[in-house]
């Protein structure tokens, strides 16, 4: 048990410090980022005391460098900056519009692509976003830094590879070569402030001629992770991203779904939806590599 | 539960309180700080009514800590009106008849600060999704939007 | 049509009384009242949508530092049964245990104790040290399958009311009512064509943004002071003190600003169990409900099931109209079934109709008045009928409404005739409308519905106070919801000839002002205007008089014009004119201090009725509905504040189009609401909009001296059938059942 405490230790080895001590001792500590899913969790049924661990005081989750190979994105750095990065939005234009779709203005003050990633949810907007564009996730621990892959980050609906003494540093993408564009679409029932009923993350390379070369599809919101969907991609590459292509692609995000029914949608409507999402990432993936 | 000092700027005044670690900004500034302008409607960062800024950027003080507060400048609706006069956007937010009830224009008005602040000329599409986390749900949004629109054009034509 | 009348304040939109302090912060809402040495109450709700509650202990919570009271239905009085309050009010022995549960548990959420605690974490922790033993029981959780001979019972006292003759067998079944005039068969014959169907509704709710709360305090002599967000402190006022079994005397409320109702804040949920907290504790107990309390246990409105056949002609006349409705009430009998059923069939002229209305228990919250309370649901279904008549015969849907359109001398389906109305002056504004006359926009579909409501007068009190310098005091007792207070201020200005900025509106507390019924029902503007009207004539007779008694003269020698008293016509004097100012100013050698005052029970509300349509869009790939336009045209009577009225068109609108495409209380199989909150429980964003065309339609209302009607129900009663129909027109697929969910549309469209 114990008593809440907050602390916001200011680098990498602090705040492993923290997470170990707490894991060791059996108490309880939480890591917090933008806060904007963690805040909502405090005032559910849970409100068991913990120690707040506020790793927004870190340099590394803080710190965004666009390099010639390899994009680092800090953990913690909220969404409205990384839209407001003009850079970043003409490199990875659907990953930023996946992360400026994630609540209202007020949660872009706050929200991080590190806090929706590790709140694992199925829904997260963001993590078909990050699969598409090969995301790869830096986790701090007692053990050193080590990277996962975003699509094998999530374990189930709110579980994650991290172990009690680790937390997210930030997430590294390869810079997309020439003629690559990306593309996130959800589906909502209204125009904001909803969660994800289905999402859809595309990315396609194309060669001179216009024929795809690589592609990676993640869908969410229609399994109990966000997936990677091979066969979506594999449709994709070596056509046109033609309609045909796309559609094919829609099938096999259909097809790799296992959603279910609840409050935001049924069974057959997420299958359906994944599959027009996915056409429609694709379309305005294709049409912005083609215009790179 | 012990209790953590908390320094903060509030509307341009140094603010010192006694926070718990696990208690809201918005819980904060209502019950330490006095700040009675700032409304909770749903505690869940779903409705905006509890929208200051902090730092430059608009927030839901329901889903900010506190303690995440320490060292932050804070403007809520009581930090809007200038000198002994109201701001343009309140003004117009009057004038317009943009609000019924009155507990969400708070909320509207610190949002609209943040919009015009960053994007003086905004159309109407851009104010609707700039301010699709603040509810309203006495006025439709029209007299809202239009007020925003006139704020805007009034602030251009002071500056 | 009565003649335009010129008004010099009337008609205009100033700036409202309270508008300074609605935009920096400074109003005080519900739980903005803090005092000294304050407790925290919090509510224990039960976890079982259905059970008996066998024992409640609190001890265990009463023991823990920092606790002061706890209480459960055991300290509650026993409650006779007896109607109380205006619109939504009901039967006081169900609100009491609303209020608090005494043996039964009837809803997910429903109140069974509640604690008073030094802060609200202490008072969280102790309502979990509470103990309950409960036995669930079988949830009811659909109004059709309640209705069954054998269904669980959720009150085995309750005989339906209304039958012919008493029922020997209890059931869930409250009451029903049935309206009818004509000869249904001989009607249904002669029609060329027949639509019938059914139209589902799931429960919605007001939405308000600010929850309930309030603050009490009960000194050493048992009096308390209650400040809370109410439509109706005098109502909350009455029912507290029948509730608690105590004086009203012995009662002080005190209505804060309020951030919304709607209907949902016209009756109590908190303040009794605030009042009897703090009398136990002997200190202030604050209490204010989170947004998910909000949705468990407060409102809605009522969930429903309508059937309805309609009969008609070629031409479009209607021959003959049936309507079977079932209202969700919750766990109290009182669903908006009668005026849903009076409601149904009211802007037409019908020879030949029969409606039946049953108010039905379930295991759900107990509903609440919600703006125009049951009209939208039957409506919605008649208007969608009538939709596919217009389809069938061929007929654009604003002359098939013509054809059939009420007016004045026209008996209302519920009986009286009307007056003057202006359902057909908003058919023809509508017409000619240039959104109306405009094509559809691409892949859209138009849909048209009309609204109506009856509006109420009930009682108002009023005092107009004439400061020294000649400014002006109106007092009067309804809370301000939506910019009244501008709206007295206009009347008095414009009764007295003053200017609008020389008269300030208060509204006073249920010991500085006379009785006044709820906000609501529409009634404000009309009713306590009226109060307001009378008492500024109170003043000006009293001026005459004190002018009459200064130049020598009989009272009945001086008018009053443009704010001054002079000299009737024909009367030869020559004195100067004396304004108002200049009758304050001299008002001690005249007899005092000038107070002018009125109370009445206001008759004559007047019907408003209303046009809507709007043009939809539909992605057929995705189910999506966008919003292309939307316009609504209603007769206001006379619009006293014109910015105010639209606005409360506008408004209506949102909650009608959020209600028609997204907004549902959705139940697991255990009774559990499983989207209490503003996530999933989608009310329209400003990004779901556009903006919403207004035109006011002013056919004048004979009862009020200024012609208004009530306009604030109306205005959410069409948008449901108009999205409705608008879907059906953009993509070819008739669906009877609300919301327009995304999946709802999909389905229908595969199915296709």
């Amino acid at each position: 048990m114990g008593e809440f405490a907050y602390v916001a230790p200011r680098s990498v080895a602090d705040a492993v410090g923290v997470l170990q001590d707490h894991a060791n001792n059996g108490r309880r500590a939480q890591v917090l980022a933008g806060g904007t899913d963690l805040l909502v969790q405090l005032r559910g049924l849970d409100k068991a005391p913990r120690t707040i661990v506020d790793v927004k005081k870190i340099e590394e989750t803080n710190r965004l460098d666009i390099g010639g190979d390899e994009i680092y994105i800090g953990a913690a750095i909220p969404s409205a900056i990384l839209n407001e990065n003009e850079e970043l939005k003409s490199l990875l234009p659907g990953l930023i519009e996946s992360a400026d779709l994630i609540g209202s203005t007020q949660i872009q003050g706050r929200a991080s692509l590190g806090g929706n990633l590790c709140n694992s949810s199925p829904a997260a907007d963001t993590i078909p976003a990050m699969i598409a564009d090969r995301g790869i996730c830096v986790i701090a621990g007692s053990g050193g830094e080590r990277e996962v892959p975003v699509e094998d980050f999530c374990t189930g609906v709110g579980t994650n590879v991290m172990t009690g003494d680790e937390f997210l540093l930030g997430l590294k993408f390869p810079r997309p070569p020439a003629n690559t564009g990306d593309a996130y679409l959800r589906f909502i029932p209204r125009t904001e402030m909803d969660i994800a009923v289905a999402g859809a993350g595309v990315s396609v390379t194309l060669d001179g001629s216009g024929t795809c070369t690589a592609a990676r599809v993640g869908i969410g919101a229609v399994a109990p992770t966000p997936l990677l969907v091979a066969d979506a991609a594999a449709a994709l590459v070596g056509t046109t991203v033609d309609d045909e292509a796309l559609a094919a692609a829609g099938a096999a995000c259909s097809a790799a779904a296992s959603p279910i029914t609840d409050k935001r949608g049924t069974v057959e409507y997420r299958r359906k939806v994944v599959a027009v999402l996915c056409r429609r990432a694709g379309a305005i993936a294709r049409d912005r590599a083609l215009a790179a | 539960m012990s209790k953590m000092h908390i320094r903060t700027t509030i509307n341009g005044d140094q603010v010192d309180f006694l926070g718990s670690p696990q208690q809201s900004l918005l819980d904060a500034l209502r019950d330490e700080v006095g700040k009675l302008g700032t409304k909770e409607g749903c505690g869940t960062g779903d409705c905006g009514a509890c929208s200051v800024i902090v730092d430059g950027r608009l927030v839901c003080s329901c889903l900010m800590l506190a303690a995440e507060a320490e060292g932050a400048e804070i403007t809520t609706i009581e930090g809007i009106a200038e000198g002994d006069g109201l701001h343009p956007i309140q003004e117009k937010f009057l004038e317009h008849a943009a609000l019924q009830c009155g507990v969400c224009t708070p909320g509207f008005i610190v949002a609209t600060k943040a919009l015009l602040d960053r994007n003086p000329d905004p159309d109407e599409r851009t104010i609707r999704y700039w301010l699709a986390g603040n509810l309203c749900r006495c006025t439709g949004y029209d007299k809202i939007v239009r007020a925003v629109q006139d704020a805007a054009q009034e602030l251009a034509h002071e500056a | 049509m009565a003649e335009a009348v010129d008004y010099r304040y009337v008609g205009t939109s100033p700036v409202r009384p309270d508008g300074v302090d609605k935009v920096t912060g400074r109003a005080q809402f519900g739980a903005d009242q803090n005092l000294p040495n304050m407790l925290h109450g919090s509510v224990l709700r039960s976890p079982h949508a259905h059970a008996r509650i066998k024992s409640v202990d609190v001890s265990k919570a009463l023991a823990m530092d920092g606790v002061h009271a706890a209480v459960s239905g055991a300290d509650f009085p026993s409650v006779q049964s007896g109607e109380v309050g205006g619109e939504g009010g009901g039967d006081v022995a169900d609100i009491a245990k609303n209020v608090m549960a005494r043996d039964k548990a009837l809803y997910h959420g429903h109140a069974v104790a509640a604690v008073a605690a030094t802060s609200v974490e202490i008072a969280e922790r102790a309502l979990d040290a509470i103990e309950v033993e409960y036995e669930p029981l079988p949830p009811v959780l659909d109004v059709v399958e309640a209705m069954a001979p054998d269904a669980t019972l959720l009150d085995d006292n309750c005989f339906t009311k209304n039958l012919p003759e008493k029922p020997d067998k209890p059931s869930n079944i409250a009451s029903v009512m049935v309206l009818a005039r004509g000869d249904l068969d001989a009607g249904f014959e002669q029609a060329d064509v027949v639509v019938e169907g059914e139209y589902r509704i799931p429960m919605a709710h007001q939405g308000y943004i600010e929850p309930h709360a309030c603050t009490a305090t009960v000194n050493e002599e048992g009096k308390a002071t209650v400040w809370c967000c109410t439509q109706g402190h005098f109502e909350f006022r009455a029912m507290t003190s029948k509730i608690l079994n105590w004086k009203i005397g012995d009662l002080k409320f005190i209505a804060s600003e309020i951030g919304g109702g709607f209907g949902g804040k016209t009756v109590v949920y908190l303040e009794p169990v605030a009042v009897l907290l703090s009398k136990h504790a002997g200190r202030p107990v604050k209490m204010v409900m989170s947004r998910e309390e909000v949705f468990r246990a407060t409102g809605p409105t009522s969930g429903s099931v309508c059937r309805v056949k309609i009969g008609a002609q070629n031409d479009g006349k209607i021959t003959a109209a049936k309507a079977w409705l079932a209202y969700e009430a919750g766990a109290f009998a009182g669903a908006p079934v009668m005026p849903g059923a009076m409601s149904i069939f009211a802007p037409y002229e019908i020879e030949n109709f029969l409606v039946e209305g049953h108010d039905v228990l379930v295991n759900k919250p107990k509903v609440a008045a919600y703006r125009a309370p049951g009209a939208p649901q039957a409506m919605h279904a008649f208007e969608v009928a009538l939709d596919d008549i217009a389809r069938q015969i061929g007929m654009d849907p604003l002359d098939l409404r013509m054809v059939n359109a009420a007016d004045e001398g026209t008996q209302a389906p519920y009986g009286p005739k009307f007056p003057a109305i202006g359902f057909k002056a908003c058919i023809e504004a509508a017409k000619k409308h240039p959104n109306y006359t405009k094509p559809v926009p691409e892949g859209a579909g138009r849909g048209v519905a009309a609204g109506f409501w009856f509006n109420i007068g009930m009682q108002s009190s009023a005092e107009v106070r004439i400061n020294e310098d000649g400014t002006v005091i109106v007092m009067e007792g309804n809370p301000d919801i939506g910019g009244s207070r501008a709206s007295m201020g206009l009347m008095a200005a414009e009764t007295l000839g003053v200017p609008y900025e020389q008269v300030k509106t208060y509204i006073g507390d249920t010991e500085s002002t006379g009785f006044c019924n709820v906000t609501g029902g529409s009634r404000t503007t009309f009713a306590t205007g009226l109060a307001v009207v009378q008492a500024c004539e109170d003043i000006i007779a009293q001026c005459k008089s004190r002018a009459a008694a200064t130049w020598g003269m009989d009272d009945d020698q001086v008018e009053w014009q443009d704010g001054q008293a002079v000299p009737a016509p024909g009367v030869n004097a020559d004195v100067s004119p004396l304004s108002l100012a200049d009758i304050a100013a001299s008002a001690p050698k005249t007899g005092g201090p000038i107070l002018g005052r009125a109370s009445l029970n206001a008759q004559g509300a007047g019907a408003s009725f209303s046009v809507n349509f709007g043009d939809l869009k539909v992605d057929p790939e995705t189910g999506a509905v966008e919003v292309l336009s939307f316009t609504g045209i209603q007769d206001a009577g006379k619009a006293i504040h014109p910015a105010f009225v639209e606005g409360q068109m506008q408004g209506g609108a949102a909650q009608g189009l959020g209600w028609a495409l997204n907004e549902e209380y959705i139940y697991d199989a255990d009774g559990v609401m499983e989207n209490a909150g503003f996530l999933d429980y989608r009310v329209p964003v400003a990004s779901d909009l556009p903006m919403i065309d207004t035109q006011i339609v002013e056919v004048p209302n004979p009862s009020h001296p200024y012609g208004v009607r009530g306009v604030g129900e109306t205005p959410i009663v069409a948008p449901l059938a108009v999205a409705s129909n608008a879907v059906r027109d953009a993509t070819g697929v008739r669906i009877n059942d609300l919301p327009l969910s995304p999946p709802r549309i999909l389905a229908a469209l595969s199915n296709d």
